[in-house]
């Protein structure tokens, strides 16, 4: 059985590659969605055939978050798709978070588990908030303008510094959990403090960078459980979404670092 | 025996070069429904989610933790998949 499942992975695998290519071609798209969901399906049937599994949680998960994605993707305004966008976005960020804290076993995990954990927390956690307050600046919800304040830089300096040395103190004693609860909550903090500088006309490119840290997510969270499809999955989407952040940021004749540090920009030019 | 992350890392590396290639010469109109699709895919998590669900017995923490992935990733899926299928039906509509 366990054979039958890793060879639908692959099955599911082939059918994201080939879904993905035919996105990319204005003829196929909609096909390529179709094919690209079939590999969804068949990767979730896939995963519910491991045997000794308890269904019912996982049913009662997969009936309120299918009926919510649902009703969200159906009742959006077809103006509002970008925003909408944004929050699913931030649901996968949060579910690569907590699929990260949940594979957690002190005991049992070795450094490179241990290391993966921190980092599906870490990149899903920034992905969820980022991806919040992209959707606030593009529903208007919060100011979309750039908003800086002095020694902002510093500020997020000192968080990504936070971040590195709580992920090492954690990785060198996991049975502590302080030390984990310090990472998740920087990396909140990361992803609003890293949106909120940028304007809300360029949230579309925000949102394309955020889905490929999204999808890298994914791929951490992948190797935290020991699973091919979330690695191969995941890596598609974050290699993909940087790319296709690169088309759009050329497509307004701007650099990526343009678009990430205009509001920085802006500032300095209203103050000489 | 190869230990399991060299492979594993080996899986990555093509992969993200096969996302690399897979990504060439998109038209702009199509730059949200991709993004969006390849969004809907990022939501895989799911099948991480399900099957650390159902490896937990006992209903501690870490079930909890894994039946909200689930939820959170179903949302993600489902509304990923749905959303880019009505931008590109709107498409369509528009070329006819």
């Amino acid at each position: 059985m366990e054979n039958a499942i890793q060879f639908a992975y692959v099955v599911s695998a082939a059918l994201f590659i080939f879904g993905l290519k035919q996105l990319g071609s204005p003829d196929t798209a909609r096909r390529g969605n179709m094919i690209s969901s079939i590999g969804m399906l068949v990767a979730v049937v896939a995963a519910l055939l491991s045997q000794g599994i308890d269904y019912t949680w996982i049913l009662i998960g997969v009936a309120i978050g299918g009926v919510v994605g649902a009703l969200a993707a159906r009742l959006v305004e077809m103006t509002s798709m970008p925003e909408m966008v944004a929050l699913f976005n931030g649901s996968g960020g949060i579910a690569s978070l907590l699929v990260g804290a949940a594979a957690l076993d002190p005991e049992n995990n070795g450094t490179f588990t241990l290391v993966t954990i921190v980092l599906s927390i870490l990149i899903g956690g920034l992905t969820f908030t980022g991806s919040l307050v992209a959707y606030g600046k593009l529903s208007e919800k919060i100011s979309s303008a750039p908003l800086m304040f002095v020694g902002q830089q510093v500020v997020n300096g000192a968080i990504v510094v936070g971040i590195l040395g709580s992920a090492v103190m954690f990785c060198m004693n996991p049975a502590d959990p302080t030390w984990l609860y310090v990472v998740i909550g920087l990396s909140l903090l990361f992803g609003i403090m890293a949106v909120i500088p940028i304007g809300g006309a360029d949230m579309p490119v925000v949102i394309s960078l955020l889905n490929s840290y999204s999808g890298l997510a994914a791929c951490a969270a992948g190797f935290a459980v020991n699973n091919n499809i979330l690695i191969v999955a995941g890596s598609l989407v974050g290699a993909a979404g940087i790319i296709l952040t690169q088309i759009m940021c050329k497509a307004m004749n701007r650099s990526l670092s343009n678009v990430l540090f205009s509001g920085f920009g802006s500032g300095k030019q209203d103050t000489t | 025996m190869v230990p399991a992350e060299v492979f594993l890392t080996f899986i990555l590396l093509l992969s993200i070069f096969l996302g690399f290639e897979l990504i060439n010469k998109v038209p702009a109109t199509l730059h949200t429904p991709l993004m969006s699709g390849a969004n809907a895919i990022s939501g895989i998590t799911l099948v991480g989610a399900v099957g650390l669900v159902g490896a937990v017995d006992d209903p501690d923490l870490s079930k909890w933790l894994g039946v909200a992935a689930v939820a959170f990733a179903s949302i993600n899926v489902v509304g990923g998949y749905l959303v880019t299928d009505r931008m590109l039906a709107m498409f369509k509509k528009k070329e006819g």
